[in-house]
């Protein structure tokens, strides 16, 4: 789950992780009352998505006074940001977060990500603040420098001084560093973070070691036991139906294509993509009904499919072993009958209770095409919907 | 011979009181898994199925003299459990529950530095010897005794993959599900170096998905070291960058991860990969039939 750089950064205060001071704003008035009670020279408008390269779309203005403030709450307020991460469509700006602007002396790069190779929390660091690391990583592997993490005893003060020689801070902002660092990492481990990046952290010209951009992650998996991470999300910046499937504890992600996607298995599920790709076809949606799945489950992955108005065909795929075939096709059945299926649909079964399965399809009465293997089963739709 | 476990392997079910656990118990006993035991805390003394419930893995293991172990218990709790596990000593312990929380795996992965227990999974399907052990979730019938290893990131493209090289008359030695988490236990290499030194495993199907660096990693693994033909398939050609396709481990992040690298890397290490996911058994024959394996490998 992602979350806003204001609500990242009011979270990292919690942990000795200093950040500027500021407010979010949902309106122009309060973008204006929140600059006048930081009482600052200088102030940031800046546009609260959830993506990244915000400044270069024009989402991020520095204000000399109240009026600019107005002047560019106004303008970024409600305005489409379309940045290298929100897609053509761009995401629409209804957060403003302002804050107290800075004297920047240098940036840099700090964040903790989980290394896969050594099943270790990492925290990486960089001088070239301010840049995409996967950059730095292509162009100058040698400026990042890396610290593995015993979950046993945490990050640990040598490490994080190492970290911060290592990228050149200065030896009088080595204390405030090591804090920083140090409190970075306890947010991540009991928060249950999956990603967290501070790009740029930056010194300044009093002395302090700040946060001017937090990008925070959440472990899905997590989020049972972290209710006030829970509380942060922003629906608007979800797919609405990505949102009604998780509801049901669907993993849904919405694509361009027409042909919606019902699979039991993400590995499947990416590998049915595959198949209609590969005759020529394009799914619509990325769709796992997961192991537990009850009917009333198919039902509602059912209607979240049929709300994607530009689906024009169902390629149905399980191959059951958690999920029973008879459980699957009472739900097709069910969602069928309930929702008034008027578009192709495509079953392919195999796998636990697949005769009782396939009974119940032939037996209720409905059109459906049954498809013997995954091929089959994407040849028909793909020449179905075209 | 086969991989990880056999006719003799006994096993206990972590979390036996669970409705999906009971399902899954019931499939297994009827496979004619070896199931001695079952742990639910506070319904120790019970009996579900004629199999005794003790209230730790220890008792467990210490009345039945169980080597093994499959862990159903919900993902809040699934970490202790597995270390509970650990804890007793077990040879092999195989944890089907999905959605366990990354930092939970990674607590498990240090507590077992040093210790004797192979762990499978988190969120996997199991381990299958067909005709001689089945523990986990896939559906049993699908098998068929012979000699194809198989090792996935996926469980249910596992299914495909068997049916299909069953249905052409091409028996497993051992399917191996490793999961689809970021942190997980046996990976690539273990379950291939393990096929390697099986004398009942002439080939190896290795089913890998996009994210992370294990398949080119293993790619490189079968290039220096493997003196069996392994046949491949890479999930996910299609999907967005960015997007997590349901398995946790399955997100292409900076450009890294992508199917198109993956296969390309398994190429120049000699791994012939399946076009799309229909012809998965298809490319395996052909290449046994490259490698004059294909009379040997034809089980039925």
């Amino acid at each position: 789950m992602n979350i806003h750089e204001y609500q990242g950064k009011e979270l990292l205060r919690k942990y000795g992780v200093a950040v500027p001071n500021g407010q979010v704003a949902y309106t122009v008035d309060e973008a204006v009352e929140a600059a006048k009670n930081l009482g600052t020279s200088v102030s940031v408008v800046k546009a609260q998505i959830h993506a990244g390269g915000r400044g270069k779309a024009g989402g991020v203005k520095v204000a000399k006074n109240l009026d600019e403030v107005r002047t560019y709450a106004n303008e970024i307020l409600g305005k489409t940001l379309v940045t290298h991460q929100t897609g053509p469509q761009g995401k629409e700006v209804k957060r403003l977060l302002i804050e107290e602007g800075c004297d920047i002396q240098k940036e840099y790069y700090v964040g903790l990500v989980l290394d896969r190779a050594t099943s270790k929390v990492t925290m990486m660091a960089s001088e070239e603040g301010g840049t995409e690391i996967e950059e730095v990583a292509e162009k100058t592997p040698e400026k990042i420098f890396k610290e593995v993490i015993d979950p046993v005893t945490g990050l640990l003060p040598f490490q994080a001084r190492r970290l911060a020689f290592n990228i050149n801070i200065p030896k009088e902002y080595l204390s405030k560093a090591v804090k920083f660092m140090l409190g970075l990492y306890q947010a991540f481990v009991e928060k249950d973070c999956s990603i967290a990046e501070i790009n740029p952290l930056v010194t300044t010209g009093d002395g302090e070691v700040l946060a001017l951009d937090a990008k925070l992650n959440f472990d899905d998996n997590a989020l049972f036991r972290q209710k006030d991470i829970q509380t942060y999300r922003d629906l608007d910046e979800e797919d609405a139906k990505e949102i009604e499937a998780s509801k049901h504890d669907l993993s849904y992600i919405a694509l361009d294509g027409n042909i919606g996607c019902m699979v039991n298995g993400a590995g499947l599920a990416m590998a049915t993509m595959d198949i209609i790709k590969h005759y020529n076809g394009d799914p619509a949606n990325f769709l796992d009904v997961g192991g537990g799945a009850t009917a009333e489950k198919v039902t509602e992955a059912f209607k979240i499919i049929l709300s994607d108005s530009n689906v024009k065909g169902i390629l149905v795929n399980i191959f059951g072993g958690i999920m029973k075939c008879d459980v699957i096709a009472e739900g097709v059945v069910a969602a069928t009958k309930q929702v008034g299926l008027e578009i192709p649909l495509v079953v392919r079964l195999e796998g636990t209770n697949v005769d009782l399965g396939k009974k119940i399809l032939a037996e209720s009465g409905l059109n459906i095409t049954a498809a013997e293997s995954m091929a089959d089963g994407a040849e028909k739709i793909v020449s179905l919907v075209k | 011979m086969s991989v990880f476990i056999n006719k003799d392997t006994k096993v206990i079910v972590q979390g036996i009181t669970g409705s999906t656990a009971l399902f899954h118990t019931k499939q297994m006993l009827e496979y004619g898994t070896k199931i001695v035991g079952g742990v639910t805390p506070k319904k120790g003394g019970t009996e579900v199925e004629g199999v005794p419930v003790f209230d730790t893995v220890q008792g467990a293991v210490e009345q039945t003299g169980a080597n093994a172990s499959v862990i159903y218990v919900p993902a809040p709790f699934a970490a202790d459990a597995i270390m509970e596990a650990v804890d007793a000593e077990l040879d092999l312990v195989i944890c089907i529950t999905e959605h366990i929380p990354v930092l939970d795996m990674v607590k498990v992965k240090r507590y077992m530095e040093g210790k004797k227990t192979r762990l499978v999974g988190p969120n996997c399907p199991g381990v299958i010897t067909p005709d001689e052990c089945k523990i986990g979730i896939m559906p049993g019938y699908i098998h068929k005794k012979g000699h194809i290893g198989v090792v996935s990131r996926s469980g249910t493209l596992t299914y495909e993959a068997v049916h299909q090289l069953s249905e052409e008359g091409f028996g497993q030695s051992t399917a191996v599900g490793i999961g689809g988490d970021p942190v997980n236990g046996t990976d690539f290499i273990d379950a291939l170096k393990a096929f390697n030194e099986d004398p009942e495993t002439e080939a190896v199907m290795m089913i890998g998905e996009i994210g992370g660096t294990a398949e080119e990693e293993a790619a490189e693994w079968v290039k220096a070291n493997m003196n069996k033909p392994v046949v491949g398939f890479i999930g996910g050609a299609t999907a967005p960058p960015g997007k997590r396709m349901g398995h946790a481990g399955a997100i292409i992040s900076g450009g890294k991860g992508t199917a198109e690298e993956k296969i390309k890397v398994m190429n120049q290490c000699g791994i012939e990969v399946a076009k799309t996911p229909s012809v998965m058994g298809e490319t395996l024959i052909s290449v046994l039939k490259q490698k004059g394996l294909f009379d040997k490998c034809k089980t039925h």
